[in-house]
């Protein structure tokens, strides 16, 4: 076990030990180690002005030895044991003052791209990550998943999607090699546990130690990419008195391809299951495309979104209409349930206390079987759903044999529509087929008004998701796929 | 030891004026050097400072019970309203913003008290310790309430010119309606800070991020009850501002001097998201009353406005701003009879204040509301009906306000975004789209600008710099204008590089400072340049005529025939390097340091008849929009926007450019998701980026074609004959709420829906639900 988190900031190695593990990154770097080109816009991972880079030796089998990856990630709402084993980036590493700019920051002035200047040190990392990330130059599309998670509130965007399009273009690789050098020799693959201020936070490193810890800290806050649980600390300003995280425990990072299904643990996260889901569900993938932003991606769970209970996250309405199950493990051994079966009212869930969430578990298309999914949002990037509905339908020539029904955003739980289901299944998917299910589903939701939409909004789009499955079974195309609009 | 980061450098003979220079502090934006206040190296026993903010919006109180403050880890001051010493109130110009709340909350979110601690988890965690018995009063909360009980912040005024009754009664045609205008956030990136550092005796330091060093410097004063003298206000630059800090940086940087002058500390106080977007005031939220007669070519001939905002609780700015909207009810057209009412409604939310437009957007988008119904009564495309209403033509050349509208460029602005836009192409592209698209409707329209440019307030039209030579040659600039990202530094610099003829490197903007410039305006109405510009020019003219004389006495020529240019001091074949010019005026003890002050010529008001001529001249612009809305879900995607906009003659293009597109931008957020949502209670709802959806990148087409008006006349502008450029563009952004209602219209046949803003899908999907809910089954 070690008290401390070693890692690199920028070229120089930095051990921590006895500091407070709710701190943040961005704290970190504008408190004790006055860098303060990473600016605070928001403090709960929505505006980007935090962004930093975390690169990390590539993993991926496939990968060339001796080369890197580096993360766009939000540091306000980052906890240090994060940095443990990582190389930190901020803005300050690009260029070194007095030196020439770093082609990134050079085409951010070239191109006019800064106004205010204080959204600039975020847009800045996030475009180099996509620099080192980009296998060619990204089109508008491309950039704007890049960019969506930061927020500027002066330029209007263009001049900053040009900078990004001419830094892509000439890229400027790192010394990668001596990087990971660096890294391996600091690499130490014992458990950590942190205490101060309060608070412990233990990384373990094997699921068992992971089982035990849970039972012997069934209070424990479980903690996995820490897209909801900062917040908690950063806006709600809760403290929170134990943490066992995630971040480092082996295996729980697997997706594995089965025959039948596709296995997602409980490190996985959101960018790395996009590429895998593009295949076999290109609707999720568009609409994970839209989750938060890639800085929210690269750390939110899969299963943390499940586990996290909210009646709005987006997945659980596509993993119920998908047919997925979770797979619960504890010191009593592991159980498995379908995923709507997990939610048991409004932010309570079926874990046990001392259990986690190891995987879920997604079937593989089957025959005849046709998937969507949309999410309804007030802005179209980076925006929590007013409605996100889910539809698997499967069709025998015009007879729906089957129809699961995921929605969000409409009941207290994420809601499986069985009604709807049942006055589906059997009918011929035809006008009236979609009448009788518009009336059903009307009856069996039970919206609510908050800031995000109006319950008569969220009841009448529920009800034309319907109507758009409808239209889009029987002419594919009809109803306008917005993404691909204004790039 | 940190360098100035290196920049290509300048050509020394490329003209200076009018060339694309990069905003002066680009270099240290991109790679973090730029420091804002909040990384200003902090001094040492700084303080940390959270406002204890009301759970309610409108009860009495008595005085709190903050000792469980007091006495929790680390608070090291706890202030209310009885220990301000001198005058509990920040308003700007009239009372009303007591900086705590004394006895009598009014908004839920407005200030009690303030506590100070060693660091900002303890001031945070003592402040959560607070006992406030609160006695609910009901507030009022809606723009009706408050009309129903006559709850003004100001008197309602009235603008009229002809009979507007008559002229209602007499028109061929007549329609009525209204229009609901939602408030908007700032979301500058930057929240609001001060640090405020205690000298000697009265003596205060403040750093504030405002956009009105001045009115902090006098508001602190006052609060303290000391001399003005005593009290310096800095400012280097800020995190976007927007409006949002013109007044509402005061209490900030009143309460941080506060428990600087009581603990003998320096204090910071940074609200953090939430609480700078509750605490602090947003754009005004209107409703417009309109009843219209017209002939039936769509020609207005005699119209009614009532409007109506929500100002809050206090006056604030809200005179002005509620003005500035009746100025700006005729947009581009001319109004025939008209009169208009305005309605400055109380109510208990936090005080509305400045935002880009200043009440001149909301003005317009009542007349453009109308326009587009009257087309749709007529059924003729809405651009034929701007058109026909134009200013121009015989006894159609003045305001509602008395006002000349000289060599007024729309209908030539017009003709150019038609042309480049290919708008008449487009309109038949989309007519034949909509003919076939079941479930996706496009709609288009093409929206002038017509921005009225002075502060109405007359004696803010004045500004000071102060331009100083050193004996090396460089120049160092400090004027009252402040830099918020607009480019106005490096414009300002470029108008004295011009003067000086030297290389833009040459000349340092310093932090704008009540020590180096006094008594000087906000910098708001998209006047920093034409102020700021014309006091620089002034000052470096005074020395560029002392620099003048030496040479020629130097050279035994006439002081008339010497020119700066190119770094040199010319007179015919005979030049020196200006550096030399600047040695040889000093040993002659000649004075290389000047003042300048600039008032604005020509304009005057009559605030009693409502006439006068407001404004030194019209910005203008225009723009084409095109959407396409979802109708299943009220989604929608800009797909393309065209604006030609008129700056004069640009000092710096590039800034000029990123100015219209980022106002564009952010005038499109304000009407399509920028949505405000405060509940029953009057608690906002809203506040931080989760909830808040301010425009992302996603949201701009590659598609958005700007192009400078290119017919600029000369008799027109300010310095140097360039416009202001600061606001105007904001308001190009309503063709895409005015687009939207075009497309709303497109899945309503037969009908035209009212759209209100912002017009969220939310919006959207509900004026087409209502009119699909009319049609038999
Ligand atoms: C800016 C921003 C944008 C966002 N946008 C979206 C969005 O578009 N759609 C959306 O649905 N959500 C969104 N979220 C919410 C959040 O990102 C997701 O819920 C995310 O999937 C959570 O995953 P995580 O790994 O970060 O979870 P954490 O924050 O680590 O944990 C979330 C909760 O789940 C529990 N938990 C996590 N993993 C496990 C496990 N394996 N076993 C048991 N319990 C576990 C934690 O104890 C906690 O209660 C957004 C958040 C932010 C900050
Ligand atoms: S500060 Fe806004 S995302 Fe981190
Ligand atoms: S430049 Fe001001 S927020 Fe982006």
């Amino acid at each position: 076990m070690r008290d401390s988190i070693a890692f690199l900031l920028g070229d120089t190695p930095r051990t921590l030990r006895g500091v407070d593990p709710t701190m943040t990154v961005l704290e970190y770097l504008r408190g004790p180690e006055r860098r303060c080109g990473t600016k605070e816009g928001c403090a709960e991972g929505d505006c980007g002005a935090c962004t930093v880079v975390l690169g990390r030796p590539r993993a991926d089998p496939g990968a060339a030895p001796g080369t890197m990856t580096y993360e766009p990630v939000n540091s306000c709402i980052l906890f240090l044991h994060a940095l443990d084993g990582c190389q930190l980036l901020t803005v300050e590493d690009l260029h070194v003052h007095g030196a020439k700019l770093h082609p990134v920051q050079q085409a951010m002035v070239d191109h006019h791209a800064s106004q205010c200047g204080f959204c600039t040190p975020g847009f800045v990392m996030s475009v180099f990550a996509l620099t080192q990330s980009a296998a060619s130059v990204p089109d508008r599309a491309g950039i704007n998943t890049a960019l969506a998670g930061n927020l500027c509130r002066c330029t209007g965007y263009l001049p900053i999607v040009a900078a990004a399009k001419a830094a892509c273009a000439a890229p400027v690789s790192r010394d990668d090699a001596t990087t990971v050098q660096r890294l391996r020799a600091m690499r130490d693959p014992a458990p950590v546990r942190l205490a101060a201020a309060g608070t412990t936070l233990f990384v373990p490193t094997g699921v068992d130690d992971l089982v035990r810890l849970l039972a012997a800290h069934p209070d424990a806050t479980i903690l996995a990419g820490g897209t909801d649980v900062g917040l908690w600390v950063t806006k709600q300003h809760r403290r929170l008195p134990v943490i066992v995280s995630l971040e480092a425990v082996e295996g729980l990072d697997r997706i594995v391809l089965c025959e039948d299904r596709i296995e997602i643990g409980a490190r996985v996260t959101l960018e790395a299951l996009l590429p895998v889901l593009a295949g076999p569900y290109p609707a999720f993938a568009a609409m994970l495309r839209r989750f938060g932003s890639r800085q929210v991606r690269m750390r939110a769970t899969l299963c943390g979104n499940v586990a996290n209970g909210s009646p709005i996250g987006d997945t659980p309405p596509a993993l119920i209409a998908l047919g997925a199950e979770v797979r619960l493990r504890g010191a009593g051994g592991a159980r498995t349930m379908p995923v709507e079966d997990f939610f048991l009212g409004y932010r309570q869930t079926a874990l046990a206390l001392g259990e986690f969430v190891e995987r879920i578990d997604i079937p593989r298309p089957r025959m005849g079987e046709r998937f969507h999914v949309w999410k309804v949002s007030k802005r179209f990037e980076q925006d929590i759903s007013a409605v996100c509905g889910a539809f698997r339908l499967t069709l025998d020539g015009a007879t729906i044999a089957e129809a699961r029904i995921g929605f969000g955003g409409i009941a207290a739980i994420p809601f499986r529509a069985r009604a709807t289901e049942a006055t589906l299944t059997g009918g011929l998917w035809h006008e009236a087929t979609l009448a009788s299910s518009r009336e059903t589903l009307a009856r069996e939701l039970t919206p609510i008004s908050d800031m995000r939409a109006s319950a008569d909004y969220r009841r009448i789009v529920a009800c034309n998701l319907l109507t758009k499955l409808h239209a889009e079974t029987w002419s594919p195309g009809a109803t306008p796929a917005l993404a691909e609009i204004a790039a | 030891m940190k360098t100035a980061p290196v920049l290509d450098a300048p050509v020394l003979d490329a003209p200076v004026l009018g060339a694309p220079r990069p905003h002066d502090s680009a270099a240290w934006h991109v790679d973090g050097q730029a420091l804002y206040l909040d990384d200003i190296a902090e001094p040492a026993g700084l303080l940390h400072a959270v406002i204890g903010l009301s759970r309610v919006a409108h009860a009495r109180f008595p005085a709190p019970d903050l000792s469980e403050v007091a006495a929790s880890p680390g608070v090291a001051a706890v202030l209310m309203a009885r220990d301000v010493p001198g005058v509990n109130d920040v308003g700007p110009s009239f009372p009303g913003d007591p900086i705590f709340a004394d006895g009598l909350v009014e908004y839920h979110g407005q200030s009690v008290f303030v506590v100070a601690a060693e660091t900002l988890e303890q001031a945070r965690a003592a402040a959560a310790l607070a006992r406030i018995d609160y006695e609910v009063l009901k507030p009022v909360l809606t723009i009706d309430e408050a009309l129903a009980a006559q709850s003004f912040v100001l008197p309602t005024q009235v603008m009229r010119r002809g009979d507007a009754d008559a002229a209602l009664a007499r028109a061929p045609r007549r329609l009525k309606g209204r229009l609901l205008i939602g408030g908007q956030d700032h979301f500058y990136l930057e929240g609001q800070i001060a640090m405020a550092i205690p000298g000697e005796g009265d003596d205060m330091h403040l750093f504030s991020s405002t956009q009105h060093p001045t009115e902090v410097q006098h508001l602190t004063a006052r609060a303290l009850g000391i001399a003005d003298h005593n009290v310096v206000c800095e400012s280097r630059r800020l995190g976007g501002g927007f409006g949002g800090k013109e007044s509402q940086a005061s209490q900030i940087a009143v309460i941080a001097a506060l428990l600087a002058a009581r603990t003998r500390r320096p204090v910071k106080l940074r609200l953090d998201r939430d609480d700078d977007m509750v605490l602090t005031g947003k754009r005004h939220d209107f409703r417009t009353d309109w009843d219209v007669g017209f002939d039936d070519t769509g020609r207005i001939e005699g119209i009614t406005f009532e409007l109506a905002s929500r100002c809050g609780i206090s006056p604030d700015l809200s005179g002005a701003i509620n003005d500035r909207a009746m100025f700006h009810s005729d947009n581009a057209y001319f109004l025939g009879n008209a009169t208009i009412v305005s309605h400055r409604c109380k109510t208990n939310m936090v005080s509305a204040t400045a935002f880009r437009g200043f009440g001149g957007p909301q003005g317009m988008m009542g007349i453009e509301a109308v326009m587009d119904a009257i087309a749709r009564h007529l059924r003729l495309d809405p651009l034929d009906v701007r058109k026909r209403n134009f200013y121009g033509g015989a006894g159609r050349d003045e305001t509602h306000y008395g006002m000349r509208v000289e060599n007024f460029p729309v209908p030539a602005i017009i003709r150019q975004l038609e042309a480049s836009s290919e708008y008449a192409a487009r309109r038949r592209a989309i007519d034949t789209f909509n003919a076939t698209s079941r479930w996706s409707k496009r709609g288009l329209a093409l929206t002038p600008v017509k921005f009225g440019i002075a502060f109405t307030l007359l004696r803010m039209n004045q500004a000071g710099a102060l331009v100083h030579v050193y004996t090396d040659g460089s120049v160092m600039l400090n004027h009252g204008g402040i830099e918020m990202g607009q480019g106005l530094f490096v414009k300002v610099a470029q108008i004295v590089a011009d003067a000086f003829g030297v290389p833009l490197d040459r000349i340092k903007n310093t932090a704008t400072s009540t020590a180096k410039v006094p008594n000087t305006s906000p910098t708001a109405a998209s006047s920093g340049t034409d102020l700021n510009g014309h006091a620089a020019h002034n000052a470096a003219c005074i020395i560029r005529a002392r620099l003048a004389a030496v040479v020629a006495a130097e050279f035994g020529v006439d002081e008339a025939s010497i020119a700066f240019r190119a770094g040199q001091v010319v007179a015919g074949d005979r030049a020196l390097p200006f550096v030399d010019a600047v040695r040889l005026a000093y040993s002659q003890r000649v004075q290389l340091s000047a003042a300048g002050f600039y008032r604005t010529p020509k304009i005057h008001y009559d605030y009693a008849t409502h006439r006068g001529r407001p404004f030194l001249y019209f910005a203008c612009g225009a723009a084409v929009a095109e959407v396409e809305i979802d109708t299943l879900t009220g989604e929608y995607r800009l797909h393309r926007a065209d604006i030609v906009h008129d700056c004069g003659r640009s000092l710096n293009p590039a800034v000029d450019r990123g100015q219209i597109e980022g106002g564009f931008v952010q005038g499109m957020g304000w009407l399509t998701t920028e949505e405000l949502v405060w509940d029953t209670d009057g608690v906002l709802r809203t506040h931080a980026p989760s909830t808040y959806k301010i425009p992302s990148c996603g949201d701009v087409p590659t598609a958005l074609h700007i192009d400078f008006f290119d017919d600029v006349e000369d008799a027109d502008g300010a310095v140097h004959k360039s416009k202001a450029v600061g606001e105007p563009p904001l308001m190009l952004g309503i063709a895409v709420f005015q687009a939207l209602q075009d497309a709303v219209c497109a899945a309503c046949p037969g009908d035209a829906p009212r759209l209100d803003a912002p017009a969220t899908p939310e919006r959207v999907l509900m004026a087409i639900a209502a009119h699909r809910a009319r049609q038999p089954a």
